[in-house]
Protein backbone atom coordinates (compact mmCIF):
# COMPACT_ATOMS: atom_id res chain seq x y z
CA UNK A 1 0.00 0.00 0.00
CA UNK A 2 1.45 3.32 -1.10
CA UNK A 3 0.98 6.50 0.93
CA UNK A 4 2.04 10.09 0.40
CA UNK A 5 3.29 11.82 3.50
CA UNK A 6 2.75 15.57 3.28
CA UNK A 7 5.18 17.00 5.79
CA UNK A 8 3.74 20.29 7.04
CA UNK A 9 5.10 22.92 9.36
CA UNK A 10 4.59 26.56 10.13
CA UNK A 11 7.52 28.24 8.39
CA UNK A 12 7.43 31.08 10.90
CA UNK A 13 7.00 28.84 13.94
CA UNK A 14 9.15 29.81 16.83
CA UNK A 15 11.56 26.99 17.29
CA UNK A 16 14.66 27.56 19.34
CA UNK A 17 17.96 27.69 17.50
CA UNK A 18 18.91 24.42 19.10
CA UNK A 19 15.68 22.73 17.97
CA UNK A 20 16.08 24.04 14.42
CA UNK A 21 19.63 22.82 14.22
CA UNK A 22 18.55 19.27 15.08
CA UNK A 23 15.96 18.88 12.31
CA UNK A 24 18.20 18.21 9.27
CA UNK A 25 20.27 15.53 11.02
CA UNK A 26 17.21 13.87 12.51
CA UNK A 27 15.45 13.93 9.14
CA UNK A 28 18.49 12.39 7.51
CA UNK A 29 18.47 9.65 10.12
CA UNK A 30 14.76 9.01 9.50
CA UNK A 31 15.31 8.85 5.72
CA UNK A 32 18.16 6.37 6.14
CA UNK A 33 16.14 4.12 8.45
CA UNK A 34 13.06 4.11 6.21
CA UNK A 35 15.13 3.52 3.08
CA UNK A 36 16.90 0.61 4.74
CA UNK A 37 13.56 -0.87 5.81
CA UNK A 38 12.35 -0.66 2.21
CA UNK A 39 9.58 1.74 3.21
CA UNK A 40 10.57 5.11 1.76
CA UNK A 41 10.48 5.07 -2.03
CA UNK A 42 11.22 8.73 -2.64
CA UNK A 43 10.70 12.19 -1.27
CA UNK A 44 12.13 15.65 -1.05
CA UNK A 45 12.04 18.99 0.66
CA UNK A 46 10.39 22.04 -0.82
CA UNK A 47 11.48 25.64 -0.90
CA UNK A 48 9.52 28.21 1.19
CA UNK A 49 5.95 29.17 0.16
CA UNK A 50 7.24 32.64 -0.68
CA UNK A 51 8.83 30.98 -3.71
CA UNK A 52 5.54 29.36 -4.80
CA UNK A 53 3.49 30.37 -7.83
CA UNK A 54 -0.09 29.22 -8.23
CA UNK A 55 -1.28 28.64 -11.77
CA UNK A 56 -4.90 28.63 -12.96
CA UNK A 57 -6.36 28.61 -16.44
CA UNK A 58 -9.74 30.33 -16.81
CA UNK A 59 -11.33 31.06 -20.20
CA UNK A 60 -8.10 29.98 -21.86
CA UNK A 61 -6.20 32.62 -19.94
CA UNK A 62 -3.32 31.66 -17.70
CA UNK A 63 -3.73 33.32 -14.31
CA UNK A 64 -0.82 33.45 -11.93
CA UNK A 65 -0.63 34.39 -8.33
CA UNK A 66 2.30 34.72 -6.02
CA UNK A 67 2.30 32.27 -3.14
CA UNK A 68 0.50 29.04 -2.27
CA UNK A 69 -3.06 28.17 -3.43
CA UNK A 70 -4.38 28.38 0.10
CA UNK A 71 -3.21 30.49 2.99
CA UNK A 72 -2.92 28.12 5.93
CA UNK A 73 -1.06 28.23 9.19
CA UNK A 74 1.09 25.28 8.20
CA UNK A 75 2.67 24.86 4.80
CA UNK A 76 3.87 21.78 2.96
CA UNK A 77 7.59 21.65 3.62
CA UNK A 78 8.29 18.36 1.95
CA UNK A 79 6.88 14.99 0.99
CA UNK A 80 7.73 11.33 1.17
CA UNK A 81 6.24 8.43 -0.69
CA UNK A 82 6.19 5.32 1.44
CA UNK A 83 5.19 1.72 0.90
CA UNK A 84 3.59 0.16 3.98
CA UNK A 85 1.69 -2.97 4.92
CA UNK A 86 -1.23 -0.96 6.28
CA UNK A 87 -2.24 2.32 7.91
CA UNK A 88 -0.87 1.29 11.31
CA UNK A 89 2.60 0.97 9.83
CA UNK A 90 2.22 4.25 7.93
CA UNK A 91 1.20 5.96 11.20
CA UNK A 92 4.24 4.53 12.97
CA UNK A 93 6.53 5.75 10.15
CA UNK A 94 4.97 9.23 10.12
CA UNK A 95 5.09 9.51 13.90
CA UNK A 96 8.84 8.87 13.78
CA UNK A 97 9.45 11.76 11.37
CA UNK A 98 11.14 14.61 13.27
CA UNK A 99 8.74 17.25 11.91
CA UNK A 100 5.79 15.38 13.49
CA UNK A 101 6.93 16.61 16.90
CA UNK A 102 6.32 20.29 16.06
CA UNK A 103 4.49 20.34 12.71
CA UNK A 104 2.07 17.79 11.33
CA UNK A 105 2.11 15.06 8.75
CA UNK A 106 -0.83 14.22 6.54
CA UNK A 107 -0.81 10.57 5.52
CA UNK A 108 -2.81 10.02 2.31
CA UNK A 109 -3.17 6.69 0.57
CA UNK A 110 -2.70 6.66 -3.18
CA UNK A 111 -5.97 6.26 -5.02
CA UNK A 112 -6.72 2.64 -5.79
CA UNK A 113 -7.44 1.71 -9.41
CA UNK B 1 -43.79 -26.63 13.72
CA UNK B 2 -46.24 -23.86 14.38
CA UNK B 3 -44.66 -22.08 17.33
CA UNK B 4 -43.79 -18.44 16.77
CA UNK B 5 -40.17 -18.50 15.80
CA UNK B 6 -39.62 -14.75 15.86
CA UNK B 7 -38.29 -14.51 19.45
CA UNK B 8 -35.73 -17.24 18.68
CA UNK B 9 -34.57 -15.42 15.57
CA UNK B 10 -34.45 -12.15 17.51
CA UNK B 11 -32.35 -13.84 20.16
CA UNK B 12 -30.03 -15.33 17.54
CA UNK B 13 -29.81 -11.94 15.86
CA UNK B 14 -28.72 -10.26 19.10
CA UNK B 15 -26.27 -13.01 19.96
CA UNK B 16 -24.86 -13.85 16.55
CA UNK B 17 -25.04 -10.82 14.23
CA UNK B 18 -21.64 -9.44 15.20
CA UNK B 19 -20.01 -12.85 14.94
CA UNK B 20 -21.46 -13.56 11.49
CA UNK B 21 -20.47 -10.13 10.12
CA UNK B 22 -17.01 -10.34 11.69
CA UNK B 23 -16.37 -13.78 10.22
CA UNK B 24 -17.60 -12.74 6.78
CA UNK B 25 -15.40 -9.62 6.77
CA UNK B 26 -12.49 -11.85 7.73
CA UNK B 27 -13.26 -14.17 4.83
CA UNK B 28 -14.09 -11.64 2.11
CA UNK B 29 -12.45 -8.39 3.23
CA UNK B 30 -15.64 -6.69 2.03
CA UNK B 31 -17.68 -4.92 4.73
CA UNK B 32 -20.75 -4.24 2.60
CA UNK B 33 -20.87 -7.77 1.24
CA UNK B 34 -20.49 -9.12 4.78
CA UNK B 35 -23.45 -7.08 6.08
CA UNK B 36 -25.62 -7.94 3.07
CA UNK B 37 -24.96 -11.65 3.41
CA UNK B 38 -25.51 -11.62 7.16
CA UNK B 39 -28.87 -9.94 6.53
CA UNK B 40 -29.76 -12.58 3.94
CA UNK B 41 -28.84 -15.34 6.37
CA UNK B 42 -31.17 -13.99 9.06
CA UNK B 43 -33.95 -13.57 6.50
CA UNK B 44 -33.48 -17.19 5.51
CA UNK B 45 -33.60 -18.25 9.17
CA UNK B 46 -37.02 -16.60 9.44
CA UNK B 47 -38.20 -18.69 6.49
CA UNK B 48 -36.57 -22.03 7.29
CA UNK B 49 -36.51 -22.31 11.08
CA UNK B 50 -40.33 -22.43 11.47
CA UNK B 51 -40.31 -25.46 9.15
CA UNK B 52 -37.14 -27.28 10.20
CA UNK B 53 -36.77 -26.13 13.80
CA UNK B 54 -33.97 -24.06 15.32
CA UNK B 55 -30.56 -25.56 14.50
CA UNK B 56 -28.42 -26.87 17.33
CA UNK B 57 -25.80 -24.20 16.71
CA UNK B 58 -27.65 -21.20 15.30
CA UNK B 59 -24.44 -19.21 14.91
CA UNK B 60 -22.71 -21.84 12.80
CA UNK B 61 -25.87 -22.29 10.72
CA UNK B 62 -26.12 -18.54 10.06
CA UNK B 63 -22.41 -18.21 9.26
CA UNK B 64 -22.55 -21.10 6.80
CA UNK B 65 -25.60 -19.65 5.04
CA UNK B 66 -24.01 -16.19 4.92
CA UNK B 67 -20.77 -17.63 3.59
CA UNK B 68 -22.55 -19.56 0.84
CA UNK B 69 -24.49 -16.44 -0.03
CA UNK B 70 -21.18 -14.51 -0.34
CA UNK B 71 -19.84 -17.19 -2.66
CA UNK B 72 -23.00 -16.99 -4.81
CA UNK B 73 -22.75 -13.23 -5.10
CA UNK B 74 -19.07 -13.30 -5.92
CA UNK B 75 -19.60 -15.98 -8.56
CA UNK B 76 -22.41 -14.07 -10.19
CA UNK B 77 -20.37 -10.87 -10.52
CA UNK B 78 -17.05 -12.60 -10.89
CA UNK B 79 -14.15 -10.33 -11.72
CA UNK B 80 -10.54 -11.32 -11.28
CA UNK B 81 -10.39 -9.78 -7.82
CA UNK B 82 -13.60 -11.56 -6.83
CA UNK B 83 -12.23 -14.91 -8.00
CA UNK B 84 -9.28 -14.42 -5.71
CA UNK B 85 -11.61 -13.65 -2.82
CA UNK B 86 -13.74 -16.66 -3.72
CA UNK B 87 -10.67 -18.83 -3.53
CA UNK B 88 -9.91 -17.36 -0.13
CA UNK B 89 -13.38 -18.25 1.16
CA UNK B 90 -13.20 -21.77 -0.21
CA UNK B 91 -9.75 -22.42 1.15
CA UNK B 92 -9.25 -20.91 4.55
CA UNK B 93 -5.61 -21.18 5.57
CA UNK B 94 -6.29 -24.09 7.91
CA UNK B 95 -8.07 -26.01 5.17
CA UNK B 96 -5.80 -26.17 2.13
CA UNK B 97 -7.90 -28.93 0.55
CA UNK B 98 -10.68 -26.39 0.03
CA UNK B 99 -13.36 -28.66 1.43
CA UNK B 100 -15.29 -25.83 3.06
CA UNK B 101 -15.45 -24.66 6.65
CA UNK B 102 -16.19 -26.88 9.60
CA UNK B 103 -18.62 -24.81 11.67
CA UNK B 104 -16.77 -25.91 14.81
CA UNK B 105 -13.68 -24.13 13.51
CA UNK B 106 -15.28 -20.83 12.63
CA UNK B 107 -13.08 -18.29 14.41
CA UNK B 108 -14.65 -15.58 16.51
CA UNK B 109 -13.50 -12.52 14.62
CA UNK B 110 -15.43 -10.02 16.73
CA UNK B 111 -12.32 -8.79 18.48
CA UNK B 112 -10.72 -7.94 15.13
CA UNK B 113 -13.93 -6.21 14.13
CA UNK B 114 -14.24 -4.09 17.27
CA UNK B 115 -10.62 -2.94 17.13
CA UNK B 116 -11.07 -1.96 13.49
CA UNK B 117 -14.37 -0.14 14.15
CA UNK B 118 -12.70 1.79 16.99
CA UNK B 119 -9.51 2.61 15.08
CA UNK B 120 -8.28 6.07 16.14
CA UNK B 121 -7.82 7.13 12.50
CA UNK B 122 -11.63 7.21 12.22
CA UNK B 123 -13.69 10.10 13.55
CA UNK B 124 -15.08 9.42 17.00
CA UNK B 125 -18.72 9.63 15.87
CA UNK B 126 -17.93 7.22 13.02
CA UNK B 127 -16.37 4.76 15.46
CA UNK B 128 -19.51 4.79 17.56
CA UNK B 129 -21.82 4.42 14.55
CA UNK B 130 -19.76 1.68 12.94
CA UNK B 131 -19.63 -0.29 16.19
CA UNK B 132 -23.39 -0.09 16.57
CA UNK B 133 -23.98 -1.08 12.95
CA UNK B 134 -21.53 -3.92 12.43
CA UNK B 135 -21.21 -5.39 15.93
CA UNK B 136 -24.57 -4.68 17.52
CA UNK B 137 -26.55 -4.96 14.28
CA UNK B 138 -28.55 -1.76 14.73
CA UNK B 139 -29.97 -0.44 11.48
CA UNK B 140 -28.81 2.87 10.08
CA UNK B 141 -32.25 4.30 10.92
CA UNK B 142 -32.00 3.13 14.53
CA UNK B 143 -28.53 4.63 14.95
CA UNK B 144 -29.67 7.88 13.38
CA UNK B 145 -32.62 7.98 15.79
CA UNK B 146 -30.40 7.25 18.78
CA UNK B 147 -28.20 10.24 17.95
CA UNK B 148 -31.02 12.43 16.63
CA UNK B 149 -29.35 12.68 13.25
CA UNK B 150 -30.99 12.44 9.84
CA UNK B 151 -30.84 8.91 8.45
CA UNK B 152 -29.14 10.14 5.28
CA UNK B 153 -26.43 11.83 7.35
CA UNK B 154 -25.84 8.66 9.35
CA UNK B 155 -25.77 6.55 6.16
CA UNK B 156 -23.16 8.87 4.68
CA UNK B 157 -21.08 8.68 7.86
CA UNK B 158 -21.09 4.87 7.75
CA UNK B 159 -20.23 4.77 4.04
CA UNK B 160 -17.32 7.20 4.54
CA UNK B 161 -15.95 5.22 7.46
CA UNK B 162 -16.04 1.94 5.53
CA UNK B 163 -14.47 3.66 2.54
CA UNK B 164 -11.63 4.93 4.67
CA UNK B 165 -11.04 1.50 6.16
CA UNK B 166 -10.71 0.12 2.65
CA UNK B 167 -8.89 2.98 0.90
CA UNK B 168 -6.43 3.80 3.66
CA UNK B 169 -5.88 0.11 4.50
CA UNK B 170 -6.87 0.21 8.16
CA UNK B 171 -5.91 -3.33 9.13
CA UNK B 172 -8.57 -5.84 10.17
CA UNK B 173 -6.83 -7.23 13.20
CA UNK B 174 -6.28 -7.19 16.91
CA UNK B 175 -3.38 -4.73 17.32
CA UNK B 176 0.07 -6.13 18.11
CA UNK B 177 1.32 -6.03 21.70
CA UNK B 178 3.05 -2.63 21.46
CA UNK B 179 -0.18 -0.95 20.32
CA UNK B 180 -2.61 -3.04 22.35
CA UNK B 181 -2.85 -1.09 25.64
CA UNK B 182 -3.50 2.22 23.88
CA UNK B 183 -5.96 0.75 21.39
CA UNK B 184 -7.78 -1.20 24.07
CA UNK B 185 -8.41 1.96 26.03
CA UNK B 186 -9.66 3.49 22.78
CA UNK B 187 -12.20 0.68 22.37
CA UNK B 188 -13.30 0.98 26.00
CA UNK B 189 -13.72 4.74 25.56
CA UNK B 190 -16.03 4.23 22.58
CA UNK B 191 -18.19 1.76 24.52
CA UNK B 192 -18.34 4.05 27.55
CA UNK B 193 -19.25 7.01 25.36
CA UNK B 194 -22.05 4.93 23.89
CA UNK B 195 -23.28 4.05 27.37
CA UNK B 196 -23.08 7.64 28.57
CA UNK B 197 -24.97 8.91 25.57
CA UNK B 198 -27.77 6.57 26.62
CA UNK B 199 -27.36 7.31 30.33
CA UNK B 200 -27.53 11.09 30.13
CA UNK B 201 -28.64 12.05 26.68
CA UNK B 202 -26.83 15.26 25.77
CA UNK B 203 -29.72 16.27 23.53
CA UNK B 204 -33.44 16.04 23.62
CA UNK B 205 -36.22 15.75 26.09
CA UNK B 206 -35.56 12.38 27.70
CA UNK B 207 -32.80 11.95 30.24
CA UNK B 208 -32.12 8.28 29.69
CA UNK B 209 -32.21 6.18 26.57
CA UNK B 210 -32.15 2.63 27.80
CA UNK B 211 -31.70 1.10 24.34
CA UNK B 212 -28.23 2.63 23.99
CA UNK B 213 -27.31 1.59 27.54
CA UNK B 214 -28.41 -1.98 26.87
CA UNK B 215 -26.40 -2.14 23.64
CA UNK B 216 -23.33 -0.71 25.35
CA UNK B 217 -23.60 -3.30 28.13
CA UNK B 218 -24.07 -6.09 25.61
CA UNK B 219 -20.95 -4.96 23.72
CA UNK B 220 -18.93 -4.54 26.91
CA UNK B 221 -19.97 -8.03 27.96
CA UNK B 222 -18.75 -9.46 24.64
CA UNK B 223 -15.50 -7.55 24.93
CA UNK B 224 -14.92 -8.76 28.50
CA UNK B 225 -15.51 -12.32 27.27
CA UNK B 226 -13.18 -11.87 24.31
CA UNK B 227 -10.41 -10.33 26.45
CA UNK B 228 -10.65 -12.44 29.61
CA UNK B 229 -7.26 -11.25 30.92
CA UNK B 230 -8.02 -7.53 30.58
CA UNK B 231 -9.17 -6.15 33.95
CA UNK B 232 -10.31 -2.87 32.44
CA UNK B 233 -12.77 -4.60 30.09
CA UNK B 234 -14.40 -6.35 33.06
CA UNK B 235 -14.28 -3.16 35.12
CA UNK B 236 -16.04 -1.17 32.38
CA UNK B 237 -18.78 -3.79 32.21
CA UNK B 238 -19.21 -3.66 35.99
CA UNK B 239 -19.25 0.15 35.95
CA UNK B 240 -22.01 0.26 33.34
CA UNK B 241 -24.05 -2.33 35.24
CA UNK B 242 -23.80 -0.47 38.57
CA UNK B 243 -25.18 2.65 36.84
CA UNK B 244 -27.76 0.77 34.82
CA UNK B 245 -29.07 -1.05 37.92
CA UNK B 246 -30.35 2.31 39.19
CA UNK B 247 -32.25 3.13 36.00
CA UNK B 248 -35.78 2.79 37.47
CA UNK B 249 -35.09 5.40 40.13
CA UNK B 250 -33.20 8.08 38.22
CA UNK B 251 -36.21 9.90 36.83
CA UNK B 252 -39.64 10.23 38.41
CA UNK B 253 -43.01 9.67 36.79
CA UNK B 254 -42.94 13.18 35.34
CA UNK B 255 -39.57 12.51 33.73
CA UNK B 256 -37.75 14.73 36.21
CA UNK B 257 -34.28 14.05 37.60
CA UNK B 258 -34.07 12.37 40.99
CA UNK B 259 -30.67 12.88 42.62
CA UNK B 260 -28.73 9.88 43.85
CA UNK B 261 -29.49 10.93 47.40
CA UNK B 262 -33.24 10.94 46.80
CA UNK B 263 -33.50 7.82 44.68
CA UNK B 264 -35.77 5.06 45.93
CA UNK B 265 -33.20 2.33 46.56
CA UNK B 266 -35.87 -0.37 46.63
CA UNK B 267 -36.19 0.19 42.86
CA UNK B 268 -32.54 -0.67 42.23
CA UNK B 269 -31.90 -3.92 40.41
CA UNK B 270 -30.28 -6.02 43.16
CA UNK B 271 -29.35 -8.94 40.94
CA UNK B 272 -27.61 -6.65 38.45
CA UNK B 273 -25.73 -4.98 41.31
CA UNK B 274 -24.51 -8.27 42.74
CA UNK B 275 -23.48 -9.52 39.30
CA UNK B 276 -21.60 -6.25 38.72
CA UNK B 277 -19.91 -6.63 42.12
CA UNK B 278 -18.76 -10.14 41.18
CA UNK B 279 -17.40 -8.92 37.83
CA UNK B 280 -15.61 -6.03 39.54
CA UNK B 281 -14.18 -8.51 42.04
CA UNK B 282 -12.77 -10.60 39.19
CA UNK B 283 -11.30 -7.48 37.56
CA UNK B 284 -9.72 -6.36 40.82
CA UNK B 285 -8.17 -9.81 41.38
CA UNK B 286 -6.68 -9.68 37.86
CA UNK B 287 -5.23 -6.25 38.55
CA UNK B 288 -4.38 -6.96 42.19
CA UNK B 289 -5.71 -3.49 42.83
CA UNK B 290 -8.46 -3.39 45.43
CA UNK B 291 -8.25 -4.34 49.08
CA UNK B 292 -10.98 -6.31 50.86
CA UNK B 293 -12.46 -3.05 52.10
CA UNK B 294 -12.83 -1.84 48.49
CA UNK B 295 -10.07 0.75 48.69
CA UNK B 296 -7.02 1.09 46.46
CA UNK B 297 -4.04 -1.13 47.29
CA UNK B 298 -0.97 1.12 47.76
CA UNK B 299 1.60 0.55 45.02
CA UNK B 300 -0.85 -1.22 42.69
CA UNK B 301 -1.80 0.29 39.34
CA UNK B 302 -5.59 0.10 39.03
CA UNK B 303 -6.99 1.33 35.73
CA UNK B 304 -9.45 4.21 35.43
CA UNK B 305 -12.50 1.99 34.88
CA UNK B 306 -11.61 -0.17 37.87
CA UNK B 307 -11.54 2.91 40.10
CA UNK B 308 -14.77 4.30 38.67
CA UNK B 309 -16.47 0.93 39.08
CA UNK B 310 -15.24 0.75 42.68
CA UNK B 311 -16.79 4.20 43.27
CA UNK B 312 -20.04 3.13 41.62
CA UNK B 313 -20.08 0.04 43.84
CA UNK B 314 -19.89 2.21 46.96
CA UNK B 315 -23.07 3.97 45.86
CA UNK B 316 -24.89 0.91 44.60
CA UNK B 317 -24.27 -1.16 47.73
CA UNK B 318 -24.96 1.54 50.34
CA UNK B 319 -28.28 0.64 52.03
CA UNK B 320 -29.14 4.33 52.48
CA UNK B 321 -27.74 7.57 51.12
CA UNK B 322 -26.63 8.53 54.63
CA UNK B 323 -24.61 5.33 55.05
CA UNK B 324 -22.58 5.90 51.86
CA UNK B 325 -18.86 5.55 52.57
CA UNK B 326 -17.89 9.00 51.28
CA UNK B 327 -14.39 8.87 52.76
CA UNK B 328 -13.66 5.76 50.69
CA UNK B 329 -15.15 7.40 47.60
CA UNK B 330 -13.02 10.51 48.11
CA UNK B 331 -9.95 8.29 48.46
CA UNK B 332 -10.76 6.41 45.23
CA UNK B 333 -11.18 9.75 43.45
CA UNK B 334 -7.80 10.85 44.79
CA UNK B 335 -6.15 7.87 43.08
CA UNK B 336 -8.25 8.40 39.94
CA UNK B 337 -7.06 12.02 39.64
CA UNK B 338 -3.45 10.82 39.56
CA UNK B 339 -4.40 8.58 36.63
CA UNK B 340 -6.87 10.84 34.84
CA UNK B 341 -5.97 14.42 35.79
CA UNK B 342 -9.25 15.83 34.50
CA UNK B 343 -11.18 18.68 36.04
CA UNK B 344 -14.44 16.74 35.89
CA UNK B 345 -12.85 14.09 38.12
CA UNK B 346 -11.61 16.85 40.44
CA UNK B 347 -15.15 18.19 40.63
CA UNK B 348 -16.46 14.74 41.56
CA UNK B 349 -13.83 14.44 44.26
CA UNK B 350 -14.92 17.83 45.62
CA UNK B 351 -18.45 16.46 46.00
CA UNK B 352 -17.16 13.35 47.80
CA UNK B 353 -15.01 15.49 50.11
CA UNK B 354 -18.01 17.72 50.83
CA UNK B 355 -20.01 14.67 51.85
CA UNK B 356 -17.20 13.16 53.91
CA UNK B 357 -15.87 16.30 55.61
CA UNK B 358 -18.65 18.86 55.20
CA UNK B 359 -19.75 21.37 52.52
CA UNK B 360 -17.11 23.95 53.46
CA UNK B 361 -14.24 21.59 52.55
CA UNK B 362 -15.97 20.71 49.27
CA UNK B 363 -16.74 24.32 48.43
CA UNK B 364 -13.06 25.24 48.83
CA UNK B 365 -12.15 22.61 46.20
CA UNK B 366 -14.93 23.75 43.84
CA UNK B 367 -13.87 27.38 44.16
CA UNK B 368 -10.28 26.38 43.42
CA UNK B 369 -11.50 24.79 40.18
CA UNK B 370 -13.66 27.81 39.32
CA UNK B 371 -10.77 30.21 40.01
CA UNK B 372 -8.58 28.23 37.60
CA UNK B 373 -11.27 28.74 34.94
CA UNK B 374 -11.05 25.00 34.49
CA UNK B 375 -14.63 24.05 33.73
CA UNK B 376 -15.95 27.23 32.15
CA UNK B 377 -19.16 26.41 30.35
CA UNK B 378 -19.74 23.10 32.15
CA UNK B 379 -23.09 23.34 33.96
CA UNK B 380 -22.19 20.85 36.70
CA UNK B 381 -19.61 23.24 38.15
CA UNK B 382 -22.13 25.98 39.07
CA UNK B 383 -24.74 23.29 39.86
CA UNK B 384 -22.39 21.67 42.38
CA UNK B 385 -21.40 25.03 43.81
CA UNK B 386 -25.06 25.96 44.17
CA UNK B 387 -25.82 22.71 45.96
CA UNK B 388 -22.99 23.23 48.47
CA UNK B 389 -24.03 26.85 49.09
CA UNK B 390 -27.59 25.66 49.67
CA UNK B 391 -26.32 23.17 52.24
CA UNK B 392 -24.47 26.03 53.92
CA UNK B 393 -27.74 28.04 53.94
CA UNK B 394 -26.23 30.73 51.71
CA UNK B 395 -29.43 30.92 49.64
CA UNK B 396 -28.80 34.11 47.67
CA UNK B 397 -25.41 32.89 46.44
CA UNK B 398 -26.92 29.48 45.73
CA UNK B 399 -29.60 31.11 43.57
CA UNK B 400 -26.94 32.91 41.52
CA UNK B 401 -25.11 29.65 40.89
CA UNK B 402 -28.33 27.77 40.00
CA UNK B 403 -29.12 30.54 37.52
CA UNK B 404 -25.69 30.12 35.93
CA UNK B 405 -26.07 26.31 35.78
CA UNK B 406 -29.49 26.64 34.19
CA UNK B 407 -28.03 28.85 31.47
CA UNK B 408 -25.50 26.15 30.61
CA UNK B 409 -27.49 22.89 30.88
CA UNK B 410 -28.82 21.37 27.64
CA UNK B 411 -30.84 18.33 28.70
CA UNK B 412 -34.48 19.27 29.35
CA UNK B 413 -34.92 17.03 32.41
CA UNK B 414 -31.81 18.47 34.03
CA UNK B 415 -32.95 21.99 33.20
CA UNK B 416 -36.27 21.37 34.95
CA UNK B 417 -34.43 20.09 38.03
CA UNK B 418 -32.22 23.18 38.14
CA UNK B 419 -35.18 25.49 37.58
CA UNK B 420 -36.97 23.98 40.60
CA UNK B 421 -33.90 24.35 42.80
CA UNK B 422 -33.44 27.91 41.61
CA UNK B 423 -37.01 28.76 42.57
CA UNK B 424 -36.49 27.27 46.05
CA UNK B 425 -33.26 29.14 46.59
CA UNK B 426 -34.81 32.42 45.44
CA UNK B 427 -37.75 31.93 47.79
CA UNK B 428 -35.38 31.22 50.66
CA UNK B 429 -33.25 34.23 49.84
CA UNK B 430 -36.34 36.47 49.77
CA UNK B 431 -37.55 34.98 53.06
CA UNK B 432 -34.24 36.20 54.37
CA UNK B 433 -33.73 33.34 56.78
CA UNK B 434 -31.28 31.69 54.43
CA UNK B 435 -32.74 28.29 55.08
CA UNK B 436 -33.97 25.94 52.40
CA UNK B 437 -35.69 22.65 52.85
CA UNK B 438 -32.99 20.00 52.58
CA UNK B 439 -32.93 17.75 49.51
CA UNK B 440 -34.17 14.80 51.46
Amino acid sequence: MKYMMLVCADELAELSQAQRALVPAATHEWVTEMKDRGIRLTGDQLSAVSDATTVRVRDAEVLLSDGPFAETKEQIAGFDIIECADLDQAIEVAAKHPVASFGSIEVRPFRQP
Amino acid sequence: MTADITPAVDEAFRAEWGKVVATLIGMTGDWDLAEECAQDAFAQALRVWPRDGIPRRPGAWLTTVARNRALDKLRRHASEADKLRQAAILSPPDDPAGGGVDPEDIPDDRLRLIFTCCHPALRLDSRVALTLRTLAGLSTAEIARAFLTAEATMAKRLVRAKQKIRNAAIPYRVPPAHLLPERTSGVLAVLYLLFNEGYTATVGARLVRHDLCTEAIRLARSLAGLMPDEPEAKALLALMMFHHARRASRVDAAGDVVTLEDQDRSLWDRSEISEAAAILGAAARLAGALSNSGGPVPGSRPGPYLLQAAIARCHATAPTAASTDWALIADLYRVLIELVPSDVVRLNRAVAVAMAEGPTAGLALVDELAAAGALDGYYLLPATRADLLRRLSRAAEAALSYRRALDLAVNDAERRYLANRLAEAQAAAVAGDGSVAPLN
